[in-house]
């Protein structure tokens, strides 16, 4: 008979599922950050003058900046010359045509990471842009795509292609000045994911970006931008995972979403980094900033975030609700265990009438970690009659983890009107007791009553990604009850 | 199929169970009796293998196994049910989900096949309507919301549709109405069979109208004091527990 504390230990010691490192040749430049550098990753991707003058502003808005130290993170500073700015795996060719021109140890590492993508061609559902180190490596179904006037390609791609679009709503929600990070990302940024659905169209399938990071002492700096039409809607998935290192490695990515009139997006993430080891060795610093705008009357944005690896997570995906009627929406799931630490949350900015908003964030901590929701929402002047609903709950696992909740209101309409409501809770004994009575092993227990506390933010996912997310919960927390 | 000896058990520095024998036999109802913190939620307790008690001395033995060694779901999956006298609350769990992950952990023990939704629903059907509960039970979550009726008939309801070997029943009178109070019992009553025994935890002797044990154990201050049959429930209910816990003591 098997005793608890073996169960846990073995529980415990599995390995993180995606820390495989790719053995594929890399195309780096050297270490550090600097005006060359910046020139260089701009040569490298032969980028249009507008670009290149772009990123050197915001090079020089950065070198002004401060690292901002309000979160409620601990971490060692960290050497922004001591990280290379950019890593390609070498290929053939630079901008693969087709999937058959892709390095077959590419397609087998996404493979391994339960990402085929040859499948995904195949079967028709998802069109996935694979991003690998710092940049696209594969991006499929365009064709399919495009016959609707869609446009999905790599980040680069855009800038020579569509560099009207890229233009004009390059920085329209997040300006290269918004914050430390997000300046740093406009300045070196890589690669990611270019979206544009036109007027009235409906996306008929999930598009999705599978970012993977694999060179050592590499950062990640992806951008990815995303523009409803008029009417338009669109629902993107991402995804995220990187070998296991001792040493820490920064992803500092941007997200800007635009929605005109009537138009939806729905951007969902499982954000699976590695988060380092039980004793808080290794794993990636998260500094995403992530927002949204609803322009146009009518538009609606939603995030919906499972968020269960990364050391350090910093993460606020927001939304402006400019247009009148329009709606945002911020589900979330924030999972810390071992030494992870999370501070994530969103900001609901109502500037338009009648605006909606609704917050939902369940927090889990295990382990030592530390679980921080951080949430503003702002009523401005001209939003009368918005609404805002908002819901914070933290779940503790264990006595050596923390929950905390900063949630600010401001209103400065009269009309409008704010609802929030928070609890924390600790996982009962009590209620473990009563599953195991019912015959569940105490990891199924915890699993169970987890995923019903979660279960208002899953019930948001994708079908396909709600199943990914629920068994992810249950890795990251194994071993987390003793 | 239960048999205790001696059993001591203690929640910290204090100890409340202080030597309890008693034997259990397939198709018998026993009745364990007493007043407030005499022990009889305990001994529930430890015999579905609570942990916040420490067995201290005894032993119990359950269908040849040492029971002591078990952990609380081997004793679930082994056909031991308990009927919480305070059902717990899971939230955003249906309770379909909850009980078909209950009886597929039980089949898979059996080496049977795990039932999906639909098959499982088949097989709930009759049980909901034997314990008089509304189908749309299934679908709510785990105890929350319920009132303290509905929980204490969702708990005889699981014990229907689990089919246990030996159930153990914790004050699953308290706090109903004389109306659910029949329901329960009936549900109860129905399940009576040769082959499973049933311990009936009570404060009142009024559960024991509707559900007739074999026999009746009074329990005080950790020990049994008196056993017998159906009508040591009716003189306890004439003569009160004092009477007991005087002539122990003498």
């Amino acid at each position: 008979m098997s005793t608890p504390a073996t169960d846990i230990e073995l529980l415990a010691n599995r390995e993180y599922q995606y820390g495989f490192v790719t053995d594929i040749e890399a195309d780096t430049i050297p270490r550090g950050l600097n005006e060359q550098i910046i020139r260089l990753i701009s040569a490298k991707k032969r980028e249009p003058e507008f670009m290149l003058e772009w990123r050197l502003r915001a090079f020089r808005q950065w070198q002004q900046m401060r690292e901002p130290e309000w979160a409620n993170v601990k971490y060692p500073p960290i050497d922004y010359q001591g990280i290379i700015y950019y890593a390609a795996p070498r290929q053939a060719k630079d901008q693969p045509k087709s999937l058959d021109e892709v390095d077959p140890e590419l397609l087998k590492t996404y493979e391994k990471l339960g990402v085929p993508l040859r499948e995904r061609e195949l079967l028709a559902g998802v069109a996935v842009d694979a991003v690998f180190d710092s940049v696209s490596v594969a991006t499929t179904f365009r064709e399919k795509l495009a016959s609707l006037g869609i446009i999905f390609c790599s980040f680069s791609e855009a800038v020579r292609e569509h560099p009207d679009l890229v233009r004009r709503y390059l920085g329209s929600v997040v300006p290269s000045s918004d914050n430390f990070f997000a300046s740093l990302n406009s300045a070196v940024f890589s690669d990611g994911s270019f979206v544009y659905v036109p007027k009235g169209v409906r996306c008929p399938m999930e598009l999705s970006t599978y970012f993977r990071i694999n060179a050592q002492d590499t950062g990640q700096f992806e951008r990815t931008l995303i523009i409803a039409d008029e009417g338009a809607q669109v629902s993107y998935l991402e995804g995220c995972t990187a070998p296991k290192r001792d040493s820490n490695q920064l992803h500092a990515a941007v997200v800007e979403l635009v929605a005109l009139d009537h138009a939806t997006i729905k951007y969902s993430t499982v954000q699976n980094w590695y988060p380092g080891d039980a004793e808080g060795r290794g794993g990636i610093y998260n500094f995403v900033t992530k927002r949204g705008k609803c322009a146009g009357r009518g538009a609606k944005i939603s995030w919906t975030q499972v968020e269960t690896g990364s050391a350090i997570t910093w993460k606020y995906p927001s939304c402006i609700l400019q247009g009148e009627d329009s709606i945002g929406e911020f589900y979330s799931v924030a999972v810390t265990n071992h030494r992870q630490q999370a501070d994530t949350g969103t900001k609901m900015i109502h500037l338009g009438r009648n605006t909606r908003s609704t917050i939902v964030s369940k927090g889990i901590s295990a382990g030592f970690g530390q679980n921080t929701y951080r949430g503003m929402v702002k009523m401005l002047p001209g939003a009368a009659g918005a609404r805002n609903y908002s819901q914070c709950d933290s779940l503790l696992l264990g006595d050596k983890c923390g929950a905390h909740t900063f949630p600010v209101l401001e209103v400065r309409n009269p009309t409008a009107r704010v609802e929030h409501e928070a609890s924390t809770s600790r996982i009962g004994e009590d209620q473990l007791f009563y599953c195991r009575q019912r015959g569940l092993s105490m990891e199924d227990a915890v699993s169970m009553i987890v995923n019903g506390f979660c279960k208002t933010v899953f019930r948001e996912l994708p079908m396909e990604f709600a199943v990914e997310a629920q068994k992810l919960l249950g890795v990251s927390l194994e071993g987390s009850v003793g | 199929m239960l048999e205790i000896r001696n059993l001591h058990a203690r929640a910290g520095e204090h100890e409340i169970l202080r030597g309890i024998d008693l034997t259990l036999k397939p198709g018998e109802v026993h009745a364990i009796m007493g007043p407030n913190g005499s022990g009889k939620s305990t001994l529930a307790q430890v015999l579905a293998g609570r942990e916040t008690y420490a067995v201290t001395a005894g032993e119990a033995r359950y269908l040849g196994r040492d029971l002591l060694e078990m952990k609380p779901e081997e004793r679930s999956r082994e056909g031991l049910f308990l009927a919480f006298q305070y059902p717990v609350e899971i939230p955003g769990v249906s309770n379909m989900y909850f009980l078909r992950a209950a009886l597929n952990a039980a089949r898979k023990q059996q080496g049977l096949e795990e039932l999906d939704a639909a098959d499982f629903l088949a097989r709930v059907r009759d049980k909901i309507r034997l314990l008089g509960m509304e189908e749309s039970l299934l679908q709510r979550s785990v105890n929350e919301g319920f009132s303290g009726g509905e929980k204490k008939r969702n708990e005889i309801f699981q014990m229907a549709v689990l089919e246990p070997k030996l159930a153990v029943l914790d004050e699953t009178d308290s706090g109903l109405d004389i109306d659910a109070l029949k329901v329960v019992a009936q549900g109860v009553n129905a399940l009576r069979d040769p082959e499973r025994g049933i311990l009936l935890v009570t404060h009142y002797q009024r559960l024991l109208n509707y559900i007739v044990p074999d026999y009746v154990h009074v329990l005080s201050n950790g020990r049994i004091v008196r056993s017998g049959g159906k009508e040591l429930a009716l003189e306890l209910e004439e003569k009160g527990y004092g009477w007991l816990e005087t002539a122990a003591v003498a």
